[in-house]
C-alpha cells in the first residue's frame, strides 16, 4: 500500500497521535470490562478501579443467569440468543434475498424490470425510522407483535445489499454467460454454478455489514418487543439503567461487554472482506 | 438508516448487461420475495404515513377526520418543534463535523509509511460493530456524576458537571458518544480513499518542493472532497436518525426537551403522545429530509461518475 | 464436420442496422476468416450464427439444418472468445469440462475427452491451475481446448488473439492453423488483423459497414480487391490511390498527375473522361529514368527494404517500397507499371474490369 504523504518526518508525533486514537476507543472499553469485575457496591461508591477486580466470574454468571434486578428474572442469555436470531436471520435473508432479486434484475429482461427495480431501489429513502408507526401497525395488523418474524421480516428487504449485488453483477463479464449459454447452462444452472461462487468474497463482506446491522437495532426492536421472551440484549442493557438509583452498575457492565463482543468478534475475524465489501458498496 | 448508511446509486451509470437469459416466469419468481416484503412493509406503511398525516382523531379516539394541511401547520407553528428541529441541526453538524475530522486526521497518519500501520487500522476500525446504544452507555460509565470515572473527576475539580440536569452538557454528552461511534466508520473510507490517490500525483507535488503540510491541503484535501462530500451526507443521515439509540440511552431527549432530536419527538409523540396524526406528519416530514439527501447525494455521484 | 450456410442475414439494434444482408457458403472444414475495422459488423455476424443474437432477417443452417431460432447451446458449436471466458473459480480441467458436465456425460468420458485435448494443446500439466495461475498463451490454450473437448460442428472464433503480445500472437496464429486443420472442423475466425486474416484463412470475408465487401481466397482479395475498401484495406503499406480519368476508349488511364497510361489488360467499359480510382501498391511503384518525379518528404529504412513518402507534381501523395536501401537525392522518378494497375470507379469504389 502505498500512502499519499510518504513516511513522516516526525514519526513519533504521528505514533502519538494514532494511540492517542487508539486510546480513546480503547478507553471506554477497558473501563467497561474492568467494571464488570467488581462488585456492586464498589463502583456504586463511585471509586471507579483501573484494574479488574475479583467478582468477575460471579458478575458474568449473575448476568447470563437472572440478569439485572431491575428487570425482573431476565437473563442476558436469552437475550443474547434472541440477538443472535435476529442478526443471522437479517443477514442471511437479507443476502438471499437480495441476491436472487439483483440477479433477476440483471440477468433478464423482462416487462417491469425497471419499475421493480425502482420500486427497489427508492426503499433507499425510506428508513425504518421514518416509517414507525405505520410499519410498527402493519405488523400488529398480521399478529407480528413479539415474534421473531415481526422482529425481523421488515427489515430483511434492502436496496443497499440488492444495489450492492447487481454491481457486482454487472462487472462479471459477458462473456461468462455467453460461454455458459453454448456449454447449454440454462439461469439457474449458471446462478448455482458460476455466479454464486463469484460472490462469495462480497457475501461475506455483506455479511459481516448486516450482522452489525441486525444486531445492533434499536428503535424497531424497542417498538415491536414488548414480551421477554424477544427482547434483544441491546435494548436489554439500556433497560437495566432504568432506574438509576437502584441500577447494578456491575451486571450493567458484564452485560455491555457481552452485547458487545458478537459483533466485534464477526468484524475483527472478517477485517479484509468487511473492509472490501464496505468501501464498495458506496462507490 | 440506510443499512449498512448511505448508498451510491450503485454506479446506476446506465450500465446494462449484453447478453441476457430468456424467460419472464424465473425472473419474477426471483424477485417476489424482496418485491412482497417492501410493498408490505414499505410502501403500505410509507403511503399510511402520507394518509394519516392528513387526518386526526377527536379527544375520545372515536371519529376521524380529514384535517388536510393542519398537522403540518400545526407542527411548524409550534415553537417546541421548532427548537426541537433547531437541536437536531445543531447535534447533526457537530457530530458529523467532529467524526470526520478525527477521522481524516487518524486515517491520513495511520495511511502514512510507518511501523505497525496495519495494526493501526484494525485498532481503529472495529468500533464499528459498535451499537449506538451501546456507545451511549459506555458513555454513561465515564461521565456519570457519581458512577463515572470522568463524571466524578470533573465534580471534585470544582467543575458541576451532571448532564442530567444540564440541558448543554447533556446536548454534549448525546454530541460526543454519537460522534465517536461514527468515527470508524468515516476512518474506513477516507483511508479507501487516500488510497486511491494515485502516488505520481504526489512524487510530483513533492518534487516541486510542496511540503507535507501543503501538499496535505492542496492535493490531499481536494483529492479526498468526494470522499469526504459523500461521508458528510452519510454522516448528517446518520446523526438524523440512527442516533435514536444513543439520545434514548443517555438522556431521553432531556433536561427539558434540551436533547430531543425531530426523529425522537416523533416517537415520542406516537409512543406515549399516541397523536398519530403528528406523529405521521413528522414521519412525512422526515421522509421528505432523506430524500432530500438521498437526491443530493445522487445528484452529486452522477456528476463524479461522468467526470 | 459440417457446412453453414448463412442468406440474406441482417441485424438491426433499434434504429441502427448493423448488417445490410450478408450471404455467405462454408464449405465442410473450411476456415474462413471475417476481417474488418471496428464496427464493420464482424462481430455481429458471428454472434448470429453463436446464436448469441436474433437475426432481424435470413436464416443460418448448420449441415443443412435451419438453426435460426435455436439456442445456442442447440446449435452444437463451440467459440472461443476474445477474453477466453475462463470461470476463474474453477481450475482448467473444470473449465474444459463444464459444457460436457451439464451436457450429462459420464464423467469418465469427460475425463478422457479432455485429457486428450489437454494433450493436443500440450497442458496436460496445468489442468489443476486456476486460470488466474496460467499465462496469456496458456489461457488461450485451455480456451482452445473447452472448444474443443465438445467435439462440435462448429468451431467459432471472435478475436481470441487480440489480447496476446506480439510474439504469442504470430506463435499461436500458426498453432490454430495447425489444429484446425488437423481436426478438420469448419471455422469461422473473427479478426481486425490483416496478417492474421491472410496467414489464417481458406477464404477471407472482408467486411465493410455491414456488407460483405468480398468474399475471396486471401491472394484473391490482395491480388484483385473488389473495391477500394478491400485494397485500401489489405496489404501494408496501403494500396496508393492516385485520381484519374478515362481516355482512348477506355483503354487508358489519365492520371491527374499528368501520364497516360494504358492498361496491359484491356479496355475498361464506360465514357471518356468518366472519374476513375488507380490503385498501385507500394511495392509494385518502380523507379525509371523517365518517370514521373516524387518529391520524397520521408525515409523509413525497414533493413531489407525501403519505405519511402513522398509526393507527385499535382501534390497526390504515393508510398513507394523498395528493396534495398534508399537512392539518395530529392527526387525519385518512378513509373507505375500497367499490369499492376488496380482500376476502380471513383463514383462507387467498384473495381473495374476489362469489360
Amino acid at each position: 500500500m502505498q500512502s499519499p504523504l510518504g513516511a513522516p518526518r516526525a514519526p513519533w508525533l504521528t505514533h502519538a497521535i494514532l494511540i492517542a486514537g487508539v486510546i480513546l476507543f480503547a478507553f471506554p472499553i477497558w473501563i467497561v470490562l474492568v467494571g464488570s469485575t467488581h462488585d456492586a457496591a464498589t463502583i456504586g461508591r463511585g471509586e471507579v478501579p483501573l484494574l479488574p477486580g475479583g467478582h468477575g466470574w460471579e458478575n458474568y454468571l449473575t448476568a447470563l443467569g437472572r440478569g439485572s434486578s431491575v428487570l425482573a428474572g431476565l437473563g442476558v442469555g436469552p437475550m443474547l440468543v434472541n440477538s443472535l436470531v435476529m442478526a443471522l436471520a437479517v443477514a442471511i435473508g437479507k443476502i438471499v434475498i437480495s441476491f436472487a432479486s439483483a440477479y433477476a434484475v440483471v440477468f433478464f429482461r423482462f416487462p417491469g424490470r425497471m419499475l421493480a427495480f425502482w420500486a427497489i431501489f427508492i426503499t433507499l429513502m425510506l428508513p425504518v425510522e421514518v416509517r414507525i408507526f405505520p410499519t410498527f401497525k402493519v405488523v400488529s395488523d398480521l399478529g407480528l407483535v413479539n415474534t421473531y418474524a415481526g422482529l425481523i421480516v421488515p427489515l430483511i428487504a434492502s436496496a443497499t445489499a440488492t444495489l450492492l449485488f447487481r454491481q457486482f453483477f454487472l462487472t462479471i463479464p459477458d462473456e461468462f454467460v455467453e460461454a455458459a449459454k453454448m456449454d447449454g447452462a440454462g439461469p439457474l444452472r449458471f446462478l448455482w454454478d458460476v455466479v454464486l461462487p463469484l460472490s462469495r468474497t462480497n457475501m461475506a463482506a455483506l455479511f459481516v455489514i448486516l450482522f452489525v446491522y441486525g444486531w445492533n437495532q434499536y428503535l424497531w426492536p424497542l417498538l415491536v418487543t414488548t414480551s421477554a421472551e424477544v427482547e434483544t440484549v441491546v435494548i436489554g442493557m439500556v433497560k437495566m439503567i432504568g432506574g438509576e438509583a437502584n441500577t447494578e452498575w456491575n451486571i450493567v457492565m458484564a452485560t455491555c461487554v457481552l452485547s458487545l463482543l458478537p459483533p466485534v468478534a464477526v468484524v475483527v475475524l472478517m477485517q479484509r472482506w468487511f473492509v472490501k465489501g464496505l468501501t464498495e458498496t458506496e462507490k | 438508516m440506510l443499512e449498512p448508511p448511505g448508498q451510491g446509486p450503485g454506479g446506476a451509470a446506465a450500465l446494462e448487461r449484453k447478453t441476457v437469459f430468456r424467460g419472464v416466469a424465473l425472473p419474477l419468481l426471483l424477485l417476489a420475495p424482496q418485491l412482497a416484503i417492501t410493498l408490505v412493509f414499505f410502501f403500505w406503511p410509507a403511503g399510511q404515513a402520507v394518509w394519516s398525516a392528513f387526518l386526526r382523531q377527536d379527544a375520545f379516539g372515536i371519529r376521524t377526520m380529514f384535517v388536510g394541511f393542519e398537522n403540518f401547520s400545526d407542527l411548524l407553528a409550534d415553537p417546541l418543534y421548532l427548537e426541537t428541529a433547531q437541536n437536531t441541526l445543531v447535534f447533526s453538524a457537530s457530530v458529523a463535523l467532529l467524526s470526520l475530522a478525527l477521522a481524516m486526521l487518524l486515517a491520513v497518519l495511520a495511511d502514512r509509511q510507518i511501523r505497525g500501520a496495519a495494526v493501526y487500522r484494525t485498532l481503529l476500525i472495529w468500533p464499528y460493530a459498535i451499537a449506538p446504544a451501546v456507545a451511549a452507555v459506555l458513555w454513561i460509565f465515564l461521565f456519570h456524576p457519581q458512577v463515572g470515572l470522568l463524571g466524578r473527576a470533573l465534580n471534585e475539580a470544582g467543575l458541576p458537571w451532571d448532564y442530567r440536569l444540564n440541558g448543554g452538557q447533556a446536548m454534549l454528552m448525546v454530541i460526543l458518544a454519537a460522534a465517536w461511534k461514527q468515527v470508524s466508520y468515516n476512518f474506513i473510507f477516507f483511508l479507501a480513499g487516500l488510497q486511491s490517490i494515485p502516488k505520481s500525483v504526489l512524487e510530483a507535488a513533492a518534487i516541486d518542493g510542496a511540503r507535507p503540510m501543503r501538499r496535505f491541503w492542496t492535493i490531499v484535501f481536494p483529492l479526498l472532497s468526494p470522499t469526504t462530500f459523500f461521508l458528510l451526507v452519510v454522516n448528517l443521515v446518520y446523526a438524523f436518525f440512527e442516533t435514536f439509540g444513543v439520545i434514548d440511552a443517555l438522556t431521553k431527549g432531556g433536561p427539558a426537551k434540551s436533547t430531543e432530536t425531530l426523529i425522537y419527538r416523533a416517537y415520542i409523540d406516537g409512543r406515549v403522545n399516541l397523536d398519530l396524526g403528528a406523529s405521521s406528519a413528522q414521519s412525512v416530514i422526515l421522509m421528505l429530509v432523506v430524500i432530500g439527501l438521498t437526491v443530493i447525494q445522487f445528484r452529486f455521484i452522477e456528476r463524479r461518475v461522468h467526470y | 464436420m459440417a457446412t453453414l450456410e448463412v442468406s440474406g442475414l441482417r441485424k438491426a439494434f433499434g434504429a441502427t442496422r448493423v448488417l445490410h444482408g450478408v450471404d455467405l457458403t462454408v464449405a465442410d472444414g473450411e476456415m474462413i476468416v471475417i476481417v474488418g475495422a471496428s464496427g464493420c459488423g464482424k462481430s455481429t455476424l458471428l454472434r448470429l450464427v453463436a446464436g448469441l443474437e436474433t437475426p432481424t432477417e435470413g436464416r443460418i443452417l448448420i449441415d443443412g439444418r435451419d438453426v435460426t431460432g435455436l439456442e445456442p447451446s442447440e446449435r452444437d458449436i463451440a467459440m472461443v472468445f476474445q477474453n477466453y471466458a475462463l470461470y476463474p473459480h474453477m481450475s482448467v480441467a473444470q473449465n474444459m469440462g463444464y459444457g460436457l458436465r451439464i451436457r450429462g456425460l459420464p464423467r469418465v468420458e469427460i475425463a478422457r475427452r479432455v485429457d486428450e485435448a489437454a494433450k493436443l494443446l500440450g497442458i496436460e500439466a496445468l489442468l489443476d491451475r486456476r486460470p488466474r495461475q496460467l499465462s496469456g498463451g496458456q489461457r488461450q490454450r485451455v480456451a482452445m481446448g473447452r472448444a474443443i473437448v465438445r467435439e462440435p460442428k462448429l468451431f467459432l472464433f471472435d478475436e481470441p488473439l487480440s489480447n496476446l503480445d506480439a510474439k504469442l500472437r504470430v506463435q499461436m496464429r500458426a498453432e490454430i492453423r495447425r489444429l484446425q486443420q488437423r481436426l478438420g472442423v469448419t471455422s469461422l475466425f473473427v479478426t481486425h488483423d490483416q496478417v492474421e486474416a491472410m496467414t489464417l484463412g481458406d477464404r477471407l470475408v472482408v467486411m465493410h459497414q455491414g456488407h460483405a465487401a468480398q468474399v475471396a481466397t486471401p491472394m484473391e482479395v490482395w491480388a484483385k480487391p473488389a473495391d477500394t475498401y478491400v485494397a485500401g484495406f489489405i496489404g501494408s503499406p496501403a494500396m496508393n490511390f492516385l485520381e484519374a480519368t478515362l481516355a482512348e476508349n477506355g483503354a487508358a488511364a489519365a492520371l491527374r498527375a499528368g501520364p497516360v497510361l494504358r492498361f496491359a489488360d484491356g479496355p475498361r467499359p464506360g465514357e471518356a473522361g468518366m472519374p476513375l480510382i488507380l490503385g498501385i501498391r507500394p511495392e509494385h511503384v518502380q523507379p525509371a529514368a523517365e518517370g514521373m518525379p516524387l518529391a520524397i518528404e520521408l525515409v523509413e529504412p525497414l533493413g531489407s527494404e525501403t519505405v519511402l513518402h513522398g509526393s507527385l507534381a499535382d501534390g497526390e501523395a504515393l508510398v513507394v517500397k523498395l528493396a534495398g536501401p534508399a537512392p539518395g537525392g530529392a527526387t525519385l522518378p518512378v513509373a507505375l507499371p500497367p499490369a499492376a494497375l488496380h482500376v476502380f470507379r471513383q463514383t462507387d469504389g467498384a473495381r473495374l474490369d476489362p469489360g
